[in-house]
């Protein structure tokens, strides 16, 4: 690897600068439109230069844009709200149910325990309207339909088989002599999960939720099939500007600056950790 | 069993006894996911019938009617060439690609660090809000690539409308926002990779082409199947992206087996149709994701072994 030639390292270099920019434009991009006016953004050929306006930020978070032909309601803020609900209350119950499951599967083999883990890792690979369609009709039944409960339930689906497999993983890896050791001084084993367990396993646990929240965060197809305007999350509710007339593009855009930055941002705070929560555990980062 | 095994004589108060503790830990993640189950066995049962939610009255058990039907139905068969043809291009790509980009970022230098830190924000954005950015790019009167190809002499390139270059919009879409992906797995491999062939290999004088295709492909292989394996069971299913951009249009250029029974089910309301064409799609998904589990498992050990 030392002795690369000065070719090499050009083509390398070159590589990389288009590698950074076909992944990186994109997003510069939005940001840029974000700040333009409807006038600049149509201007042809698109301007690289422009003059910054937060107008579009400003109708997006006192939900009135005002335009010469009156005022129009914006609801994205409150989109945004339910994806910080949605996600937060779902990775919160999915630590709950997850993490004493990811401890006994880590620690005790017991009958049937692998068969159970297996079939919630494979709700991660199943067809997401295969449960979702029937789901629409029995939620309508049981009153579930277009609530913050029968939404948090079905994101279960991404959160708990992340969970599981991530801190079982964590788990696995704290000796089992350690506890042990605690056991024999005569403590619970709840006193052990609790003082000794949970404590070790704590960053996988943090980076796990982490995790989840992201994909809870960027599910789009859930909420589209069960969710009508008023609980919809930043996903489908940025999707349906695009269709409702008088929303401008430097609002879409906006739009999905603030839908994308808290997902960016723990990822970056995350990142350790992250390559072992997409392998669900079976790659070290 | 419980009631036995709970009276064993333990010195105080509140004591699980050890073999039900276990089960006790994991019935509440069972129970919500038994919940889960139970729809999709009425999703079973559906694609048994005939069943439009538009007349409910002529609801009744056809058997294997919607499945047969699929065989002269060449609005399935266009279902599933696109599906898989989406499912392999995207991965195929994402897989050159991605090996590619993680070679060139091996090396350890706060650069390359820098660079795959940042590639990972593509990934991180939600397929459907990527989709829309790119709408936004290849809007036919302002955006930035219709631009951008009119200056390399694609007049009129139409991206995700036309159906000639819908597909290809789409897998481009795919492409920028799960190729980091399979680099990230990539790259954790290649550097976790021993180091002592290549030292040898490097002391030998052995050609870098040899080296890349008889040390460094072999010792990737696990990494490479696993990250295949999960980009696949993903992409077949592939609703997002395409649902954003195009909603399974223009006309049914797009229509791929979740998209063709989201479209099946709330538009013409023909919930057997859509439940039998979700069960093929699972049927698919089963197989690819046995042979998933296995790669998986084995990557998995070696991880927690090194540990």
């Amino acid at each position: 690897m030392e002795h690369t030639s000065l070719l090499e390292r050009i083509l390398r270099g070159a590589a990389l600068t288009l590698v950074v920019i076909f992944f990186m434009f994109p997003i510069v991009w939005i940001l840029m439109m974000s700040f333009q006016t409807n006038e600049t953004i149509l201007r042809i050929p698109p301007q690289l230069v422009f003059k910054p306006t937060l107008a579009n930020y400003t109708a997006l978070i006192t939900g009135k844009l005002t335009t010469a032909a009156g005022t129009l309601d914006i609801a994205f803020m409150r989109n945004l709200w339910n994806s910080v609900f949605l996600s937060v209350t779902s990775v919160a119950v999915a630590l709950l149910l997850g993490v004493p499951a990811a401890y006994a599967f880590a620690r005790h083999k017991f009958r049937g325990s692998e068969d159970i883990a297996f079939t919630l890792l494979s709700f991660r690979f199943a067809p997401a309207l295969l449960v979702l369609l029937p789901l629409t009709l029995y939620f309508q039944k049981l009153g579930l339909a277009n609530t913050y409960i029968g939404l948090i339930w079905v994101y279960q689906l991404i959160c708990l088989p992340l969970i599981l497999w991530i801190v079982r993983g964590y788990f696995e890896d704290i000796p089992a002599d350690i506890e042990y050791a605690y056991r024999i001084a005569g403590h619970s084993w709840f006193a052990t999960f609790r003082k000794i367990a949970l404590p070790l396993a704590g960053p996988g646990i943090a980076a796990a939720g982490l995790l989840a929240f992201i994909f809870a965060w960027n599910n789009f197809i859930f909420a589209l099939v069960l969710a009508s305007a008023d609980k919809q999350p930043v996903t489908v509710g940025a999707l349906a500007f695009i269709t409702s007339s008088g929303i401008q593009y430097g609002q879409i855009s906006a739009a999905i600056v603030l839908s994308i930055t808290p997902t960016l941002a723990l990822a970056l705070y995350a990142q350790r950790y992250l390559v072992e929560g997409l392998s669900l555990g079976a790659v070290k980062g | 069993m419980t009631a036995a095994t709970m009276q064993r004589n333990r010195p105080s108060g509140f004591r699980i006894s050890k073999r039900v503790l276990p089960y006790v830990l994991s019935l509440p993640a069972l129970l919500v996911c038994i919940g889960i189950l139970i729809p999709f066995f009425t999703s079973v049962v559906y694609s048994f019938q005939r069943y439009r939610l538009s007349q409910p009255w002529a609801r009744q058990f056809n058997w294997g009617d919607n499945y047969i039907s699929f065989f002269t139905d060449p609005r399935f068969w266009n279902t599933l060439e696109i599906s898989l043809l989406y499912a392999g291009i995207t991965v195929l790509l994402e897989l050159l690609l991605g090996l590619g980009i993680a070679m060139l970022l091996q090396k350890r230098s706060t650069l390359n660090n820098f660079i795959s830190i940042m590639l990972l924000m593509p990934l991180m954005t939600a397929p459907a809000l990527a989709a829309l950015m790119w709408k936004l790019m290849t809007n036919p009167g302002f955006g930035v690539l219709s631009y951008l190809a009119s200056l390399i002499g694609l007049q009129d390139f139409r991206w995700a409308s036309s159906p000639s270059t819908a597909l290809f919009t789409v897998v481009l879409v795919d492409i920028w926002v799960y190729t980091p992906f399979i680099m990230i797995l990539l790259l954790a491999g290649l550097r976790s990779l021993p180091t002592q062939p290549f030292e040898a290999a490097a002391l030998d004088g052995v050609p870098r082409t040899f080296v890349f295709f008889r040390i460094t492909l072999p010792m990737l292989t696990p990494y490479i199947l696993t990250a295949t394996l999960f980009r696949l069971l993903d992409s077949i299913q592939q609703f997002d992206i395409i649902y954003a951009m195009t909603q399974g249009g223009p006309g049914d250029t797009l229509t791929v087996f979740q998209v063709e029974a989201y479209l099946n089910f709330f538009q013409s309301t023909n919930v057997g149709r859509s439940a039998a064409l979700m069960i093929i799609l699972w049927a698919i998904t089963y197989f690819l994701s046995n042979i998933f589990i296995k790669n998986w498992l084995r990557l998995r050990e070696r991880a927690r072994g090194q540990a």
